[in-house]
């Protein structure tokens, strides 16, 4: 286990937007120059590098753009969104074995402008036999059969999905780097909203986004000399659990018990900290249902309990467990949760825009629904 | 439809259920040490890895277990159709076995003619076969009272 002995000391992100002018790969570049820049490293002194399998720019074109030194660690993690904390993990463990020094983790994604995944004809695997001959086309659809099944067996209703996205929004409006900092959201507007795929909405969709994201961890000795507070690796793990599917998790035999539960029982088992010790977390939320499903897996609530949860201003600055608290794939920017990420460090460094007093840890989640990861990050 | 129907890829374990399908057919897999039917299709049974699981017709009974409603935007020949139906179906002999599909209000019907706030989770439904294209037939349901 990783136990605080690398931590995260720089972090950079490029502008957030619908649209960019500037390439994936540029947009890479900027953002890791951002980050060892605050953590005031060299990049020639850089020799771990992780990121995504979707990635588009590999460890080649990021080294001999930015002459980083020899590297001796690389690795690209796959899945999506579930990928995020399990980049910024593996570096985590691979300093802590001595593998490589200075570690960069990275996303640079435009899917604002770059168009949307699902919308060829042609399928991307083999996966999709079984359900877009059927109609079941996007991850909102496949979403929204989870999130039927799940208001269904807990009672809950959209009330519950519109507490998520006012919440997130809440948080954004304080961020001015948020893609939507000066739009407000009611839960009038909420209710009001077209459909996508019912019974989800627009408001319980992700932004589209263009930007990139990138932080720079040290061992925990060099971690303390740095510009910042660290924020340290407490605890990470990955989770797949056993027979399960990426996105389309209908074959399990409790798809609404998904990654998060086999995450968060390496996850603690490998923690000091408890669900009770953490008081504020960045939920993947590339729809608002996979936020009650993180609080259940995550066990900041019992298995039915997460829609519930959120009620009362919960997940509000203020409340037992502010979320998302830069706005989150929902409201500040969708770059497969690496936001989030940094959103943590910023909680731990005392900087946030919705700075939860006294929290001395943060909780960060990949995708709940695809095989996934999560760090417990600790001042 | 100029494009046709968006057709399954067929992975290397799935022929047996298509030509399952052709014949008016549900098949799905079952472990031969266990027993447990398995579905989607696998090269080896998780429950005993040893062993190639066979091809069993099961009765094409089940119950919704959950369902969306698709609004654009949409692909072709889908966003045509919008707002449709997909439901999950939970299978009468194991509920744990799920398939992917629509509801329709007959035979040949579209997935657009039940009225989605008549589903019910848990309401009883029973498969039936349609011809696509390309020698594919893909099941779609059908309530059954």
């Amino acid at each position: 286990m990783i136990r605080d002995r690398a931590a995260i000391v720089g972090i950079g992100e490029t502008r957030f937007a619908k649209q960019l002018e500037a390439s994936e790969k540029r947009l890479a570049l900027e953002a890791i120059l951002a980050a060892l820049d605050d953590a005031g490293i060299a990049p020639a002194e850089v020799d771990g590098l992780a990121s995504y399998t979707l990635e588009s720019t590999d460890e080649v074109e990021i080294a001999k753009n930015l002459g980083l030194g020899d590297v001796t660690f690389f690795s690209q993690v796959g899945w999506g969104g579930g990928a995020g904390p399990a980049c910024v993990g593996q570096l985590a463990l691979a300093i802590a074995a001595g593998q490589c020094r200075v570690g960069v983790a990275w996303r640079s994604r435009k899917r604002g402008s770059g168009g949307r995944p699902w919308a060829g004809r042609q399928q991307p695997s083999v996966a999709g036999t079984w359900t877009r001959p059927f109609g079941l086309l996007r991850p909102v659809d496949e979403i929204a059969l989870l999130a039927r099944r799940y208001l269904h067996e807990t009672g809950a209703t959209r009330e519950s999905l519109a507490d998520v996205a006012v919440a997130v929004r809440r948080m954004a409006n304080r961020n001015p780097r948020a893609v939507m900092h000066a739009r407000t959201l009611s839960r009038e507007e909420y209710l009001a909203a077209r459909f996508v795929s019912e019974p989800l909405c627009l408001f319980d969709n992700c932004l589209e986004t263009d930007g990139a994201l990138a932080c720079v961890l040290v061992g925990a000795d060099r971690a303390r000399d740095g510009r910042h507070p660290p924020a340290y690796i407490h605890a990470f793990a990955q989770g797949m659990p056993r027979q399960s599917h990426a996105m389309v998790n209908y074959w399990s035999d409790d798809p609404l018990a998904g990654p998060s539960w086999a995450c968060a029982e390496a996850l603690y088992r490998h923690s000091e900290l408890q669900a009770a010790d953490i008081a504020v977390a960045q939920l993947y939320d590339a729809f608002t249902p996979l936020v009650p499903l993180s609080l259940e897996g995550y066990r900041f609530c019992k298995r039915g309990e997460g829609a519930a949860f959120g009620a009362a201003g919960a997940l509000e600055l203020g409340g037992r467990l502010p979320i998302n608290t830069s706005g989150g794939g929902l409201s500040e920017a969708y770059v497969h949760g690496f936001n989030l990420i940094n959103e943590g460090v910023r909680q731990m460094r005392g900087t946030s825009t919705s700075q939860v007093e006294g929290a001395e840890a943060c909780l960060v989640s990949g995708g709940e629904g695809v095989p996934t990861s999560a760090l417990i990050l600790r001042r | 439809m100029a494009d046709g129907w968006l057709l399954p890829v067929l992975g290397e374990d799935d022929a047996p259920f298509w030509e399952g399908a052709r014949r008016g057919e549900l098949l799905v897999q079952q472990c031969t040490e266990t027993g447990r039917l398995l579905f989607p299709p696998r090269a080896r049974s998780p429950w005993a890895p040893h062993t190639e699981p066979r091809w069993v017709p099961v009765s094409g009974r089940g119950a919704v277990w959950s369902f969306a409603v698709p609004h654009p935007p949409l692909l072709e020949p889908f966003s045509g159709l919008a707002p449709y139906n997909v439901v999950v179906v939970a299978l009468e002999e194991d509920p744990r076995v799920r398939l992917v599909g629509n509801l329709v209000a007959r035979p040949g019907g579209a997935l657009n003619e039940v009225d989605p706030r008549s589903i019910e989770i848990g309401a009883r439904v029973r498969v039936h076969f349609e011809p696509v294209g390309d020698g594919i037939h893909l099941p779609r349901w059908i309530r059954d009272p």
